[in-house]
Formats: structure tokens, sequence, C-alpha cells
């Protein structure tokens, strides 16, 4: 395990590539979460009282 | 078979489809990376010259690849935005701009790693390095450009046309290695000669970019699917949703 991680002496740079890919990866799917609860949460609050017309138009 | 594409032009339409779709091309992202970090770390030897540092290329070349593809099918939802006046190809271009920008971010960032163990240093004002970073501002610069403009349908065409002038530096990023004497080596992987690497190792990096690709797709889609709800909220069908019915009653 410890030769694994060490990576022939290049574990430094291994592992700060991949763990800023596994860490950037993790972060964009929590943040498209997140601005998916954000939206609906504005949807609900602007969509039940839309008025009609504006709801209806096709835009 | 006939398919009405312009059915699949409207929000509405196109919401539940990329529903559908977005978790299943999550699922074959995390499959291929499994695989991909599987043949990356298991099965392809350790490089000759390299070592064990070579293995950076299993995120290096898919993030970099995925950073001028995922700014080119920007650009041309950009483009589709300002020739047909269409809302939701302006979604998609929208909703591309932050995965290209991350990618560009990774390919630098883990390029950097790469280059240090290798060169000697992590950057250096090199032209395909300056030229990638280059598309990061681009990136930024789309989002950015959004952010400054308060309606969305001129944000739409200000985007719009600031990815297609952009565009033009991805052949330059690509061709970048042959034009200039460049401390970044040259393409390892074409069409027309065979590779100069071990097949597991190939094999390995061609997964990781399937992976990738995948992975850009889920998230264009769950975000394009969250910019249609921001943008079309009010509207009826956006208040007959499911989900949105469900929360307010």
């Amino acid at each position: 395990m410890g030769e694994f991680l060490s990576m022939g002496g290049y574990g430094w740079y291994v592992w700060m590539s991949y763990g800023a890919c596994a860490v950037a990866i993790a972060a964009e799917f929590v943040a498209l979460r997140a601005r998916r609860r954000r939206a609906l949460d504005d949807a609900q609050a602007s969509g039940v009282d839309a008025e009609p017309l504006r709801a209806g138009a096709a835009r | 078979m006939a398919i009405n594409w312009y059915r699949y032009a409207s929000p509405a339409t196109f919401y539940p489809v990329a529903g559908r779709l977005a978790p299943a091309f999550g699922a074959l992202a995390a499959i291929f990376a499994a695989a991909g970090l599987w043949i990356g770390f298991a099965l392809a030897p350790t490089d000759a010259t390299q070592g064990e540092a070579y293995r950076i290329i299993f995120v290096h070349v898919p993030t970099a690849w995925m950073a001028m593809f995922v700014y080119l099918v920007m650009a041309f939802w950009s483009a589709l935005a300002l020739a047909f006046n269409a809302r939701l190809s302006a979604m998609m271009a929208q909703a591309l701009a932050p995965t290209g920008a991350l990618m560009a971010a990774l390919a630098l960032w883990t390029g950097a790693f790469w280059g240090r163990p290798t060169w000697g240093t992590y950057w250096a004002w090199d032209a395909r390095m300056t030229s990638t970073l280059i598309l990061l501002f681009l990136y930024l610069g789309v989002i950015a450009l959004r952010g400054a403009i308060d309606d969305p349908r001129r944000a739409d065409r200000a985007c719009a046309v600031l990815a297609l002038v952009g565009a033009v530096n991805v052949p330059i990023i690509y061709f970048s290695v042959q034009w200039w004497n460049t401390l970044h080596q040259g393409a390892t992987v074409s069409l027309t000669a065979a590779p100069k690497m071990a097949s597991l190792m190939l094999a390995g990096m061609l997964v990781m970019s399937f992976a990738a690709w995948f992975w850009c797709i889920a998230a264009a889609l769950w975000r394009v699917r969250a910019i249609i709800l921001e943008r079309e909220r009010g509207s009826a069908w956006v208040a007959a949703l499911p989900e949105t019915n469900l929360r307010a009653a």
C-alpha cells in the first residue's frame, strides 16, 4: 500500500493531479444538485401565482 | 426514420428528456472511470523513462481533450442560438461553459504536476500551455459576460458572439505543438499513425477519455435542467411539474 502511494517517488505529483480531479468533479456534482434545489425553490416561489397570460404565452 | 428535431428545441420538451439522459451518462462516466483507473493503475506497465509519473496521462489527456471539445460544442450551440434565435441552444451553451472551464483548469493543473517531474518546471510560457490558459480565460469570460448582463436574451447573444470569436483559439491549441517549437510534446495519438505508446497505456487513456466525455454530457444536462427552471419559472409548464407542484402543495 505504501509502495502504491509513493508511486515510485512521484506520489506528490500523481496524487495532486488525481486528487484535484476527484475534488473538482465531486464539487461540480454537489454544485449542480444545489443549483437544482435553488431553481426549484425559486420556481415554486414565483410559479404558483404566475399570471395566466404570461404563463400561457409561448416565449 | 424522421425525428422532429424542432420538437426538442422547446425547453419544456427537452427538460424531461435531459432528466432521463443525465443520470444514464453519469452512471456511464462512473463505470468508465472505475475501469479506466483499474487499467491505468493496476494493468498498465511502468514507463521506461518517466517511471510512475506518466500515470498522470490518464487524467491529463482526457481533461485537455474535453477542454477543447466542450468549447467547440459550446461554440456550435452558440452559432445555432445566433442563427435561429433558439433559446434552448443558448441554454446549452450556457450549461457547457462551467464544465469546460473546469476541464481547462484541470488540464492546466495536471499538466503542471506532470511538467514538474518530467521537465523540471510547473509552468512555462510555452505555446500550448499559454493557449490553454487563454482557453480557460475565454470560458471564464463567457461566464462573467453572462453575469454582467441582466436580460438573459441579450446575454445569450453577447455570449454567443464571444464564444464564436474565441473558437479560433481551439485550432491554435491543437496545432501549437506543430506550429511552434514547444516544451510540450507533439501528439502521441493520431488517427493516421500507429500510437507511440504501449497498448494498455493507450487503452487506459481512451477509457478515461470516454469517462470524461460522459461526465461532461451528464454535467451539462443536469445544469441545463437547472437553467431551464431558472429561466422558465413563472411559466405554466414549470408550475405544473411534479417537482414544483408537490412542493407548493
